[in-house]
């Protein structure tokens, strides 16, 4: 009967021989990953556990992402539990600010998550690991207290919603546009406890950063996880992103699905049918094609982020940017996921174009997005973010409104002042 | 037995706790913000065994573990959907807040009806409007995890105790 790529590492990781959509199974880790939110109540409930020791010093992975650098007293007492924690049960990979970044941006840039691998994360962008050909699902503090103790943990088999892309996409169609509009197309409970299975010849024309963003999403329509198929990109990414004397690069594995894999659903995206997408609060998929958005002025736009922090997000956005300059009454925030990604941004001149536009740079955090630091709206504003929520209240007051686009919209509607087509400067 | 609270579909984590409140996990001091967004009023006027119903996919977004802490900490009973997003689910049963999965008791329960739900059978009954509804039952590893008192004691119990 065949297996889907994600019943494929599940069932290496059981130790089995086959598992079917529905069946209870423990698996084994390669990385269990908390924050500075998630991670403190998961070391409250690793101490009840009685190991005493988390499994491995090597596949634990601590980052202080979400309110740093620290915003107030209270933050910074989360994150020194975490540092604490991280320095007793000797974690080798503790980030602290200055090293840190994104999770989700740091993670694969340190490569420490490779294709095959089981990884758990509290945080629910933990799928973002997908891209890599990965099973990689976000799961609450508790869940991640007991992968710390045993590196195992408990999954139902998810079945799976095959995804099969063909088309190039237009000039400024990105993963972000990809993911949004299946997200609208299925629904943010679409997929709801499934696995959707990225695949086919579009493929060639999705760069890793963009099969990040897509993977990234797959929560926002309910989804356990996202995942990719294996190519020479996803390869040339791991070796171009080796973790240099760690264990990671010993455990590749690309596992493509059986021929008879038994999909629930499949559907066929044409990515050059695709316009760029704007998903209107107060839900992801409330979707709609650029030209049909009209005209939505905007008081702030956000650029960053776990699903779009990455250096191509950051090239797109100076792209539009260079020689123009932020609209009047725009506050325009930029926010590049890694340590890393900032310097390159300031090597390549990004952060030059991005100053003289009239745009804020900040260090990498998670803070604008979920409405914790750094850009939080008032009552009646508006913002397009190239993050993934836009829930009420997310990024600030419950009567503020977030629009979620890609980075060459939000660039355009930063320039322009109002929600904007990057076709159309 | 307790009163019905109803809240609509895709009700998320950041309306059930507001990430600006998660400075703390402290369930009592989450509870005094929970559903802050979507109902200002819940936590001033929820009582110790009131019951949250809801439509499908309760529990989407986040992972914050908060959410079911600040439901718990509100001493809510148990909420009943036709769906729970998977996160909240599996954080549901790891810190012991009790959930029920009906659509026919999330159409049928009213906003103030007096429902009283019996975890472990399943069985929801409507007292205001004389109906009952039998919830889905838990697969059989779950109700384990149940059994133990949560996944904490589960792994405690096959390792030999707390540290």
């Amino acid at each position: 009967m065949g297996m889907t790529m994600t019943q494929k590492i599940l069932a290496a990781h059981a130790g089995m021989e086959s598992v079917k959509a529905g069946q209870f199974i423990e698996a084994e880790l390669d990385i269990v990953l908390a924050n500075d939110i998630t991670g403190p109540p998961a070391i409250k409930e690793f101490a009840r556990m009685g190991t005493g020791k988390v499994f491995d010093t090597d596949k634990v992975v601590l980052v202080p992402d979400h309110f740093t650098p620290n915003k107030d007293v209270k933050s910074a007492e989360q994150c020194k539990i975490l540092r604490e924690f991280a320095s007793r049960q000797s974690i080798k990979h503790y980030f602290e600010v200055g090293q840190m970044g994104i999770e989700h941006a740091l993670l694969p840039e340190k490569g420490l998550v490779v294709a095959g691998d089981a990884v758990i994360g509290a945080d629910s962008h933990t799928c973002t690991y997908g891209a890599l050909g990965a099973f990689a699902t976000g799961i609450g503090s508790t869940d991640m207290a007991a992968g710390m103790a045993t590196g195992r943990a408990w999954f139902k088999v998810p079945a799976g919603i095959k995804f099969s892309l063909i088309g190039k996409p237009g000039r400024w169609v990105s993963g972000k546009d990809v993911i949004l509009h299946i997200i609208g197309m299925i629904g943010v409970d679409g997929a709801l406890y499934k696995s959707m299975e990225f695949m086919g010849p579009g493929l060639e024309w999705l760069s890793m950063d963009d099969r990040f963003a897509m993977a990234n999403m797959a929560i926002e329509a309910g989804a356990k996880n996202g995942i990719f198929a294996v190519d020479e990109k996803t390869t040339e990414y791991m070796r171009t992103h080796a973790y240099k004397g760690g264990s990671s690069f010993k455990r590749i594995q690309a596992f493509a699905p059986d021929s008879g894999a038994p999909y629930e659903r499949s559907f066929e995206i044409d990515l050059s049918k695709i316009r760029p997408t704007v998903a209107f609060p107060h839900l992801p998929d409330n979707t709609r094609a650029i030209d049909d958005v009209g005209e939505v002025r905007i008081d702030q736009a956000v650029i960053g982020s776990c699903t779009n922090g990455r250096i191509s997000d950051m090239r797109v956005a100076a792209e539009i940017l260079k020689g123009r300059k932020v609209a009047d009454g725009v506050r325009c925030i930029i926010f590049p996921g890694t340590q890393n990604i900032m310097l390159e941004c300031v090597r390549l001149g990004y952060a030059e174009i991005f100053i003289e536009a009239g745009a804020v740079l900040s260090t990498p955090t998670c803070g604008p997005c979920l409405g914790g630091h750094m850009g939080i709206l008032a009552a009646g504003e508006r913002a397009i973010s190239t993050t993934n929520r836009n829930f009420v209240g997310r990024m600030g007051h419950v009567d503020s409104e977030v629009y979620l686009a890609s980075p060459a919209v939000a660039a355009a509607s930063a320039v322009k002042g109002y929600i904007a087509d990057p076709g159309s400067l | 037995m307790g009163k019905a609270f109803k809240y609509g579909d895709n009700v998320d984590t950041d309306v059930i706790i507001p990430a600006r409140y998660l400075v703390t996990s402290d369930p009592e001091e989450l509870a005094a913000h929970c559903m802050e967004d979507i109902d200002k009023d819940f936590a001033g006027t929820v009582r110790p065994g009131d019951i949250i119903v809801a439509g499908k996919n309760f529990g989407c977004g986040s992972s914050r573990e908060h959410a079911p802490l600040a439901i718990k900490g509100a001493k809510v009973a148990c909420v009943i959907a036709p769906t729970f997003a998977r996160i909240f689910y599996r954080n549901a049963f790891n810190t012991g807040m009790p959930i029920l999965e009906s659509a026919e008791a999330a159409a049928r329960i009213q906003a103030g009806d007096e429902v009283e739900a019996d975890f472990a059978t399943g069985l929801i009954r409507n007292i205001t409007r004389g109906e009952q509804y039998q919830a889905e039952p838990f697969p059989p590893f779950i109700s384990r995890l149940i059994e133990s008192g949560g996944l904490a004691e589960y792994v405690s119990s096959q390792n030999g105790g707390a540290e």
